[in-house]
């Protein structure tokens, strides 16, 4: 159990209106991502769905129950925040088990659930310790253990990985998506970062300055963007725009292309043009080229390639995989 | 280090500054002290003299243990002075909390107005305030020194706590209310431990001038059931003759329960210092 309807949800402080009518639709079982640049109220939708935060209109239904005036306690959601908010003063025991003492659960019946989910976080020895007493990554299990035990229909996270560091946050991500196929539950994550959103995962809710920009799974938004935003914002290195008058194509603006879909040759291509700079990665180098057609333009090439600074070169794109943008920014198929 | 050589003159100095702060403001104690355990000749002879044998005598002590009611005077202060703050420091937290956390039409007005009593002295309402007592049946009642000290603490307790509160992580206060704990368990369990350093810092301001304070003890309670410290000390200085031994006495009594106070809320400025919710 564990779907969530929102139905032109619009939020305001003041005059300044942070979401801007979010209509969604998550069903039972589904991990869906709110990835944005900051300030684009994702995390204050995230706040309206837990409770947090009152909306100014619109419906929020959990599992087809209206919440909108009921608690954070009663929604049947867990959260888990960035900056994993543990209690300082409870032990790492007392800490997963608050929510269910809360609510009057039997105590046999929080001991084993704290039992089970500290096993499947491998928190055993820690129990007895305060949130003081742990890393960064051990606050992070326990916060996400606080959240399982609680069994919720829908699982917040704000965030979760922002405060470990690289390594750490690798490990975690593998422990959520882990955890998400093993529990089944339905969850919903927000991040600014894409590389998270793209591995975890199941759709992906691109949101821009208080509107849904696109929904859709990780490769329909990287093989399908709707327009220039989602189409920037998914993928590393930033897909090139180029104005497409300089290309000589009329009835649209923009026409972009992945800086993995274009192809380098010593010899011949189309776009003839100077390496600005080389980054080499090992598994990829990245290189900026100054075109005489295209303009300033990164391509990316897999392996390793012996390109350096001020080396003439001609780039292909995959003609098949160009992206067109109108006027307003909006992809023309 | 090799810089800490060049430091030695910058650090002299920093200490010979602290050392004379430390003396010039440690002189006055130390001059009542001294001179609170000499004859009445000797004080006036040699004020600066340590006491000697010859010049050494308890009977500054002695008139004020005898004279008057002093455990008695002493107990006022102290129930005024610890009731006063556990008041200061409940209402104002809980004013604190509430316009640091909620969003409310008039928030920023009502901060204003509440911090207002720290520009404007509460003494210049005191014939105001002797008026409402005296109607209110409470002259002469250690509930009237209670209620003008709690007044008067609240607007600097409110300011320096709402500061303090804004600090406190709001998902550790958004995660108690997903766990289903109440505004009040919020308050009490979560924040206020947080903000305990801030709490002792406010007890001790609020504490000296409450206990050192003459004139609302005057004005609103000078019966003698009712007398605090330092009304009590008044009696030895008259309009001709003033009893500098037992002055002198009273007053060094008197550093001795504050003194305590102050060491126990300090012992919890540094201990409150306790985290590791929040990153």
């Amino acid at each position: 159990m564990g779907s969530l309807q929102l139905t032109s949800i619009r939020k305001a402080f003041g005059d300044h209106e942070v979401l801007k009518g979010i209509d969604l639709d998550v069903k039972d079982g589904e991990f869906v991502i709110f990835v944005g640049p900051s300030g684009c109220g994702k995390s204050t939708l995230l706040r309206v769905i837990a409770g947090l935060e009152d909306a100014s209109s619109g419906s929020i239904r959990i599992d087809g129950k209206e919440v909108a005036t009921v608690p954070p306690a009663k929604r049947g959601i867990a959260m888990v925040f960035q900056s994993y908010a543990l209690y300082p003063h409870l032990t790492v025991k007392d800490n997963m088990g608050l929510g269910l003492k809360q609510a009057g659960t039997p105590k046999a019946e929080i001991e084993e659930r704290v039992t089970k989910a500290s096993s499947m976080l491998s928190l055993e020895p820690y129990l007895a310790r305060r949130p003081a007493e742990l890393s960064g990554g051990q606050r992070q299990r326990v916060a996400i253990g606080r959240a399982i035990v609680r069994e919720p229909s829908l699982f917040l996270f704000d965030e979760p990985l922002s405060n470990l560091d690289a390594a750490l946050r690798v490990q975690t991500r593998l422990e959520i998506a882990r955890l998400h196929r093993r529990l089944k539950a339905t969850m919903i994550y927000v991040t600014h970062d894409q590389v998270e959103a793209m591995t975890l995962a199941d759709k992906i809710v691109v949101l821009s300055a208080g509107k849904v920009e696109q929904i859709g799974s990780p490769m329909e938004l990287y093989n399908r963007p709707a327009n220039t935003f989602v189409a920037g914002f998914i993928g590393s290195p930033q897909m090139n725009f180029i104005p497409a008058e300089r290309l000589g194509e009329g009835g649209i603006k923009t026409i972009g292309i992945r800086p993995e879909h274009i192809a380098l040759s010593r010899e011949a291509g189309e776009w003839k043009g100077k390496v600005v700079h080389a980054e080499h990665l090992g598994a990829d180098t990245i290189l900026y080229l100054e075109t005489e057609t295209a303009g300033l333009i990164t391509v990316r090439l897999f392996g390793e390639h012996r390109y350096g600074a001020d080396d003439i070169v001609y780039a292909t794109p995959d003609k098949a995989l160009m992206h067109r943008f109108d006027a307003n920014d909006q992809a023309v198929r | 280090m090799a810089t800490a050589r060049t430091s030695y003159l910058r650090t002299g100095l920093i200490h010979l500054a602290l050392i004379s702060y430390t003396l010039i403001a440690l002189f006055p104690v130390f001059l009542t002290l001294v001179n609170s355990f000499k004859t009445r000749n000797a004080i006036f002879r040699e004020p600066m003299a340590i006491p000697t044998p010859s010049t050494f005598s308890l009977v500054g002590y002695e008139t004020v243990l005898k004279q008057g009611d002093f455990i008695g005077y002493f107990q006022n202060s102290l129930i005024v002075t610890v009731v006063s703050i556990a008041l200061v420091l409940l209402f104002g937290a809980m004013a604190a909390f509430a316009l640091s956390e909620y969003r409310f039409r008039g928030n920023l007005l009502m901060g204003l107005y509440l911090a207002l009593g720290i520009m404007i002295p509460i003494r210049l309402g005191t014939v105001a305030i002797l008026q409402g007592m005296v109607a209110a049946g409470l002259v002469n009642t250690l509930t009237a020194l209670v209620l003008v000290y709690t007044a008067q603490g609240l607007p600097l307790a409110i300011f320096i706590l709402s500061e303090f509160m804004r600090t406190v992580s709001d998902d550790l206060k958004n995660a108690g209310r997903i766990d289903g704990l109440s505004e009040y368990a919020i308050f009490f369990r979560l924040v206020l431990p947080l903000v305990r350093p801030a709490m002792a810092t406010v007890a001790v301001f609020t504490m000296i001038p409450i206990w050192n304070d003459l004139w609302f003890p005057l004005i609103l309670v000078p019966g003698e059931a009712t007398k605090t410290v330092t009304l009590g000390a008044q009696m030895f200085i008259g309009q001709f003759v003033t009893n500098w031994n037992a002055v002198l006495s009273a007053l060094s009594l008197a550093i001795l329960p504050v003194l305590v106070l102050y060491v126990i809320f300090s012992r919890q400025l540094i201990r409150g210092i306790t985290s590791g919710a929040v990153k």
